[in-house]
């Protein structure tokens, strides 16, 4: 029994951290409708950034606002120069796009920051929470926190005069256009913003495993929550990655020890699979109806 | 110049129907499959083995997802999963005794019946939805191959091809290996140019532009997307036992990871959507530019023309190849084959500028 609360409490805690992945994804199909499968690479360009402006001597909660700004200006140029060309393209061309930078990112930064792991230290420790039986990755606990401050402060923030704006982006690029809203600007912010995410989202995965390129392999199971929480729903985030966490923890737990490994991956594929037969649209998604 | 026509003018349905629109695209394609077929003797074999027979063999897989991709516009992120399942069915047929040449056409069906699966999602959505079926089903199979031990030998094994016979000549020499890639290619590109101008062809065509309107004018949007993604698969799947038997001869499951997948992808899109010379050309490019860019950058850098680390060299092909994708999005989004096509359409009429081709 203790094995199982075990289970449930670290995959929840580990989807959470995922869903703080899959919170840059979100933001920007939201506001721009562009899948951006290049979410996993920005997390891991990310948590490169936060290790070098460490290596700058500067103490960790300086290097994260710092490194956040530079992840900031890095959405905003990403898509001033590829996305904004791509208006009106087909969603393959799209697509391709955002997986060609999660490739080219993933060759350049670790081909020019070296690519040995390198350590990010938040000061958390390692010695694990023990409340009873149970043992508790007290990274994966900052971490599901930190996840949701994060989705807390998104939902907060969609409140504002500038969230305001992006929500009506999202609904309408042209009837934000007709009432003075600069459509452009907003769906840079929005990358600007998922920049921001994949700082957090770095930063702490980083200090759990280490900062590489393998960070940019969490995009398959950020891609799992999206799906089953909904493309464009910011609480389904939190909801998908609770799901795909716990689900993705609990069942490789029993049966990796019989089916011989790596069964997470394969839970994952499962529900991302489930979930586009059942209820494309996810949990909390819109459907969209489409006209000829 | 090389044409001799000034503009072309298809007047009629019989002059628009037919395959060679211009006489001398059937000179340059003869001229090319003179050199291909003579290959053997004119490049050396270590240029034949690691860039001509690759670039062969997966072209034809370019071909086979072209199908899909370009011509039923249906996206396809686990086309290395449907290749892996022809590779791994073809080897563990020729084992159990079945001869090579059943074994292309049974692994064809086999991965043919499995791919069709894939079909069911794009069945129900699109766009999306269907690159994340599509990707979700290449994790499953992969896993499938790798934990099942009588797939794939058990976990990180490599399984070797059994030595063949192809229509009672032996498969041993590097020159029968190309020869065959070369001809199932040849088989797939005719089937191309001609599936283009058949009622199935047009049906996909319909397809792709938009199903809705397509079902409205009587093209059964559920019978034609199973059937292309049946013919894709079991093109595929062949492809997939020409690559394991010609070109790798020892399989192990990373062959035919996720990468692999995106660079199939990236072939059909460098090479542009739907055309046959642009599966060729976008095979070549993805499969070659990387490789001969970093020939050059590391030469360079050993003569320290250049200073760069041992660690940017590794990664340098992943970056070309990134930004390549990119690059051919932005500037070029119809591919190689639209630049070629440039091309032909200003010699068409040369010295004059306008082609109403």
């Amino acid at each position: 029994m203790a094995y199982f609360i075990e289970l449930l409490i670290s995959g929840a805690l580990t989807g959470l951290m995922y869903s703080l992945v899959a919170l840059g994804f979100v933001l920007i199909y939201k506001s721009a409708g562009v899948p951006n499968l290049a979410q996993g690479a920005l997390v891991m360009t990310a948590g490169y950034a936060v290790w070098l402006v460490m290596s700058w001597g500067l103490n960790v909660w300086i290097a994260i606002p710092v490194a956040a700004a530079i992840m900031f200006g890095f959405g905003l140029v990403v898509e001033r120069l590829l996305l904004r060309r791509m208006v009106g393209q087909p969603v393959i061309m799209v697509v391709m796009l955002t997986l060609g930078l999660e490739i080219l990112l993933r060759g350049l930064v670790p081909g020019i920051l070296g690519s040995t792991p390198k350590p990010i230290d938040l000061g958390i420790g390692f010695a694990p929470i023990i409340i009873g039986d149970v043992f508790i990755n007290r990274t994966s606990l900052y971490g599901g926190i930190g996840a949701l401050l994060l989705v807390g402060a998104s939902l907060l923030f969609f409140r504002t005069r500038l969230g305001t704006k992006l929500r009506a982006v999202s609904d309408d690029h042209v009837s934000s256009w007709a009432v003075g809203i600069s459509v452009e600007r907003a769906i840079g912010i929005s990358w600007g913003l998922a920049g921001i995410a994949a700082v957090v989202a770095g930063a702490l995965w980083g200090s759990q495993q280490g900062v590489d390129w393998t960070l940019s392999t969490l995009l398959f199971p950020a891609i799992a929550v999206v799906i089953l929480g909904g493309v464009d729903s910011v609480p389904g985030v939190v909801v998908g990655g609770i799901l795909v966490g716990v689900l993705g923890t609990v069942i490789p737990g029993y049966l990796d020890s019989i089916a011989g490994g790596s069964t997470r991956d394969v839970v994952t594929s499962l529900i991302i699979l489930l979930t586009i037969m059942v209820r494309p649209f996810g949990i909390f998604g819109r459907e969209d109806i489409e006209r000829i | 110049m090389f044409y001799r026509l000034s503009g072309t003018y298809h007047t009629s349905y019989e002059s628009d129907r037919r395959l060679w629109k211009v006489p001398a695209d059937r000179w340059l394609v003869a001229v090319i499959l003179v050199l291909a077929v003579l290959a053997p003797f004119l490049v050396s074999p270590l240029y034949l083995g690691s860039y001509v027979l690759p670039w062969v063999i997966w072209s034809a897989a370019a071909l086979s997802l072209t199908l899909l991709m370009g011509m039923a516009g249906q996206l396809h992120f686990g086309f290395a999963a449907v290749m892996a399942i022809g590779a791994y069915a073809s080897i563990h047929l020729v084992r159990a005794g079945v001869p090579f040449e059943l074994a292309l056409l049974l692994s064809g069906l086999i991965a043919a019946v499995i791919g069709a699966v894939f079909g069911g999602a794009a069945l129900r959505v699109k766009g999306l939805y269907l690159v994340m079926a599509t990707l979700a089903m290449q994790y499953l199979v992969d896993w499938v191959v790798v934990n099942v031990p009588a797939i794939s030998g058990g976990a990180h094994a490599t399984l070797r091809t059994p030595a063949v016979t192809f229509l009672f000549l032996p498969l041993d020499s590097l020159a029968s290996r190309y020869w065959l890639a070369l001809g199932w290619a040849a088989v797939l590109t005719v089937f191309f140019m001609n599936v283009k101008r058949s009622s199935f062809g047009r049906a996909l065509v319909a397809i792709r532009d938009k199903d809705f309107a397509a079902a409205v004018i009587g093209v059964d949007p559920f019978r034609t997307k199973l059937v292309a993604f049946f013919t894709s698969s079991f093109m595929g799947g062949v492809s997939g036992a020409i690559l394991a038997f010609c070109f790798y001869r020892a399989v192990t499951p990373e062959q035919f990871g996720f990468n692999v997948s995106i660079q199939l992808v990236a072939m059909v899109l460098v090479g542009g959507l739907g055309s046959v010379i642009g599966a060729y050309l976008g095979a070549g490019f993805v499969l070659l530019a990387p490789i001969f860019l970093t020939n050059i950058i590391s030469g360079l850098a050993a003569s320290g023309w250049v200073p760069v680390s041992q660690n940017f060299l590794s990664h340098l092909p992943l970056m070309i190849y990134g930004a390549m994708i990119i690059g051919f999005l932005l500037l070029e989004p119809l591919g190689l084959a639209k630049i070629y096509d440039n091309i032909r359409k200003y010699f068409l009429v040369w010295p004059f500028r306008h082609a109403r081709s």
